[in-house]
This record gives C-alpha cells, sequence and structure tokens, in this order.
C-alpha cells in the first residue's frame, strides 16, 4: 500500500497556520514526494479562520481535499478545533494547542497530542514561534518528513534574509518534538 | 531543473516570463489576484510592462493591442470579468490576432461567488462573443500542467493565430504543488511581418474587424474554419485513467477530474471495471475519446449543472448513455460523493 498522510491545519490569521502547511509540504518535496497544499480561501483578515490541507504520498495525488479524512489534524484554536475536529478519520491524530483549547468530551476514537505551545514559545521568547513549535510535535509524532529538512524548506521558503532566524525555529521544533515525547513518558 | 513548490497563481507568470510574455493587462478579481501582482513586480524587471486597466473592457482591449503590434502578451481574469472580455475577445479572434488569457473560475452566474468553479465551460468553450469563431481552451489537471500549459499556449496562439484561453479554476489557482519549469516542444512559427510595427519605408500594415461586404465577409468566416480543421486535427488532447478493460467511464477535467480519479482508485479497489477519460483541451473537444464500444454509461462529473455534457453526448451519440453529478457555486464535490453516484449508475456490476 502506497503512503498517503492528509493533514488539516486550522487556527486563527496570524497563528501561522499557513506557513506551517507550506513548511510541510516543501520539505516533502525535498525529500521528492508528491505533496499538495491547499488554503481556504475567502474575504481575508487579521484573527480570522484560516486553515490549509496538505497532501503527502509517494504517488500521483488525485483529490487535493480532506473531507472527513484527515490523517492528522492540526488545531491552533478552540474554534478551530470545534468546527473541524471532526475532520480527522478514526484511528488519526489530533494535535492541539493545550494553552487556547479545552474539551471536555473529546473524541475517543483519535490520538490526541496536547502541546501547550503558546507557553513554550513565549517560553523561547516570542509567541510568533508556537507554530514551529506544533510543527516539531506533530512531524515527531506523524513521522512526516525529516526534521532537518523543515529547516531547508524553511530557508526556501522565507529567504536568505530569514535565515538568522533559523537557530531559534530549530530551537522551537526541537522543543514541540520533546513536548510531544514527553506525553507518553 | 529543481521543482518548485508553486502556488498556481504564481505558477501561471513564471511560465509566461519563460514563455516570452512581456506584457500583462488585467484587472484584479478573487481568486486570481496572485497573477497581477507577480506580474506588477516580475515585468519591470525584464523591461516589460504591467498595467492595470481600469476595467476588464480597457484590459482585453489592451492586449487586443499589444497582439496587434506583435508582441507576446496576456490577461487574467476570473468568471464574471472574462464575461466583461467577451466583445474584445470576438475582436482579437476575428482580427486573427495570438494572445493568451488565463481564466480561474468562480462561482456563477452574475458576480457569483469566489469559491472554485467549473461555471464557464459554455462561455469560453462555445464562444461568449458574437459571431462564427473559435478559441483554443486548455484544461489544466494541476499545477504542472498549468505551467506547461501555459508556456504552450503563447507558441500554440502564434502558430495558429488564435486566442487561446486556460481555463482552470480557483482551486488550481490558489493550491501549491511542486512545479517543472521545462519547455515545450517545438512549434513552426513564422515571424510576425503583418505586426503593426509602422511601414518602416513598405506599406502600411492594416488589420481590420469590420468588413461590410456580405461575401467577403462569408469567405473570412469560411477561411477561419478551414483553419479550424487544421487545430482539430493537430490539438486535440486528453488522457485516459485505467480504461483499458473499464466498462464504465467517467467524463471529467480540471479540478473535478482529480477527485474523480482517486474515486476511481477506491472503486477499482473494490472491483468495479470504471476509468476516467479526461479532455486537456476543450476546443478541440477529444470527441473520438468517446467512442468507446465496450462502454455502457459515460458518467459526467463537473462543478456545474452540467455544461461539458453535451459535448460528450455530442462524442457519444447517444444521450441515454450518460449520466451527470456536479455541484455549483463554489461547492467542491467529495471522492465519497462521486463513488456512491457511480455506484447507483453500475449497480452491481462488477
Amino acid at each position: 500500500m502506497s503512503r498517503i498522510d492528509r493533514i488539516f491545519c486550522a487556527g486563527f490569521g496570524g497563528q501561522g497556520v499557513m506557513s506551517m502547511g507550506q513548511l510541510l509540504a516543501y520539505a516533502a518535496m525535498l525529500e521528492e514526494l508528491e505533496v499538495t497544499w491547499c488554503p481556504s480561501y475567502g474575504p481575508e483578515m487579521r484573527g480570522g479562520e484560516a486553515n490549509c490541507s496538505v497532501t503527502i504520498s509517494d504517488e500521483r495525488i488525485g483529490s487535493p481535499l480532506i473531507n472527513n479524512d484527515a490523517t492528522v489534524g492540526v488545531f491552533m484554536n478552540g474554534a478551530a478545533y470545534n468546527k473541524f475536529k471532526n475532520k480527522v478519520q478514526p484511528g488519526g491524530k489530533i494535535f492541539m494547542n493545550s494553552d487556547l483549547i479545552e474539551d471536555s468530551n473529546p473524541r475517543t476514537d483519535v490520538t490526541y497530542y496536547k502541546i501547550p505551545v503558546n507557553s513554550i514559545a513565549t517560553r523561547l521568547g516570542k509567541i510568533q514561534l508556537a507554530n514551529m513549535v506544533m510543527l516539531g510535535a506533530l512531524n515527531d509524532q506523524a513521522h512526516l518528513v525529516n526534521q532537518d529538512m523543515l529547516l531547508e524548506a524553511f530557508k526556501k521558503v522565507f529567504g536568505a534574509a530569514k535565515e538568522k532566524y533559523i537557530p531559534i525555529n530549530k530551537e522551537a521544533l526541537a522543543e514541540g518534538a520533546k513536548a510531544a515525547a514527553e506525553m507518553f513518558k | 531543473m529543481a521543482k518548485v513548490l508553486l502556488k498556481g497563481n504564481e505558477a501561471v507568470v513564471r511560465a509566461a516570463i519563460e514563455a516570452g510574455c512581456k506584457y500583462f493587462f488585467g484587472y484584479p478579481i478573487t481568486p486570481q489576484n496572485e497573477i497581477p501582482e507577480y506580474f506588477s513586480k516580475e515585468l519591470p524587471k525584464i523591461g516589460g510592462a504591467f498595467v492595470q486597466g481600469e476595467s476588464e473592457v480597457a484590459s482585453i482591449n489592451m492586449l487586443y493591442g499589444a497582439a496587434a503590434a506583435g508582441a507576446r502578451a496576456m490577461t487574467s481574469s476570473s468568471s464574471p470579468g472574462i464575461a466583461l472580455m467577451q466583445e474584445g475577445i470576438g475582436y482579437i479572434s476575428k482580427a486573427e490576432l495570438p494572445a493568451v488569457i488565463v481564466n480561474m473560475m468562480r462561482g456563477g452566474p452574475g458576480l457569483g461567488g469566489i469559491q472554485p468553479s467549473q461555471s464557464d465551460y459554455h462561455m469560453c468553450v462555445k464562444g461568449g462573443a458574437n459571431g462564427d469563431y473559435h478559441n483554443i481552451v486548455l484544461a489544466p489537471g494541476n499545477v504542472q500542467e498549468l505551467v506547461d500549459m501555459v508556456q504552450e499556449a503563447f507558441d500554440i496562439a502564434d502558430q495558429y493565430g488564435m486566442l487561446v484561453i486556460v481555463l482552470a479554476d480557483g482551486l488550481i489557482g490558489q493550491m501549491m504543488e511542486p512545479v517543472e519549469l521545462r519547455k515545450p516542444k517545438a512549434r513552426p512559427i513564422e515571424p510576425k511581418t503583418w505586426a503593426l510595427t509602422g511601414p518602416n519605408g513598405g506599406k502600411p500594415h492594416r488589420i481590420y474587424n469590420l468588413k461590410l461586404q456580405a461575401p467577403d465577409l462569408e469567405q473570412d468566416n469560411i477561411d477561419l474554419f478551414k483553419k479550424y480543421e487544421v487545430i482539430e486535427k493537430n490539438e486535440t488532447r486528453y488522457e485516459d485513467y485505467m480504461m483499458d478493460d473499464a466498462e464504465f467511464a467517467f467524463a471529467s477535467y480540471g479540478t473535478a477530474s482529480r477527485v474523480v480519479r482517486t474515486a476511481v482508485d477506491k472503486l477499482r479497489a473494490e472491483g468495479y471495471k470504471i476509468g476516467l477519460i479526461r479532455p486537456q483541451t476543450l476546443w478541440p473537444f477529444p470527441y473520438e475519446a468517446f467512442k468507446r464500444p465496450n462502454i455502457k454509461k459515460y458518467l459526467d462529473v463537473e462543478l456545474s449543472m452540467g455544461q461539458m455534457i453535451d459535448d460528450v453526448a455530442i462524442a457519444c451519440g447517444d444521450k441515454n448513455m450518460i449520466e451527470f453529478f456536479g455541484h455549483t457555486g463554489g461547492v467542491l464535490i467529495t471522492v465519497d460523493e462521486v463513488c456512491d453516484f457511480a455506484k447507483k449508475i453500475m449497480g452491481g456490476a462488477k
């Protein structure tokens, strides 16, 4: 059976949801996998709803759309989680920003990864790193791409001017991976 | 060349510039705004020009002028904007000038919505302007094909003196996929000796639209359709998927065909003998692709109320052999819906 990962990322505008998906997509491309990245689009505004769907496969990708068959769901805030948690298929993984999301009635047919990405990012010195912390957690637990490839993708997506931010982003990825791993200790 | 991850709209610009397009005229409209935005940054760097017209009507007539002057030029828009351009499209077609238009379709009719749709098949393939004419219409199914087709569109336009429309939709425009910029096959392209570049000491060049003598105008139309016959013979394209032993065949293009392709995989896994015929050119339409004695039914799937279905019906010669499924207004079809639709038609036939 060929490999196919369908990753649905959602949050509000400004949380880096789209770039999280793009870094993943770019990294997968660098690993010579097939990949698609589809954004939701509409009247854009900061703080508005933002989501994107990333499909990674080793074969040509047909439908790039995710309905209720995401293998992984990534949710950065409560509104996105409540609206889209059922997009993840039974047996899938849900990564949630536990600083902003509480669920008294969680699904029982998926695996939850509750990562306090805002707290971790703040501890690292920049709340803007929250998406990278999440990406580190997600990529480590869902085994999507080589973690170093995400940094290669960072260079391609954000360009030479932003290369000075690579060390701090690398740390954010590592902290995310660590937090996710600790959940299962 | 290494692959790059590009949004469909950005890919259009990269491909057009690679193909030697130096002039872009357009007016903003969602979901294709990255095209004019990116052109506005890139064209001045290569000695070209980006002009935001005061309207779509102005933009298409600027394209008419640039094409008449022999330049490689294009415009882009989305459904309601293309509707506004129809007069200019008719004039360019009558003048037999090479030009390229990209249409990232959205929901209609009227101002409609901004989500992806395939609502403009009739307008672009059957002609939204007056008179007897055709435009060549290319229908990319993914971003790589979009890149390839935009590049080739300029060559096809020059080879035949035709307006070429690349008919994609908001999803292809907005989504990112890895693409490789590669050269299309070389085509026989004549120098533009007719271009309005000044007489240079010789006779002035003229490009006419009006022809008041009826027999002369009829002769023009006859000549135009002789050219169209050559294009139909040379340029018709489609792609088969899982058609070798198929007893049922989907007919679908562009974004809809991607969802259908996944549905074919699912149905095949359950033992159904079903495939997909995906037209890559909508005019000329691949009528020959639908003459298959083993096919019991054609299942036409579009993001419309059913527009390409008319051509599928002409192609297979029996409208009773065709079933339709689609969504409109920006609602997308799902793989499960397409599978359910197909199973209803196929019954237990495996």
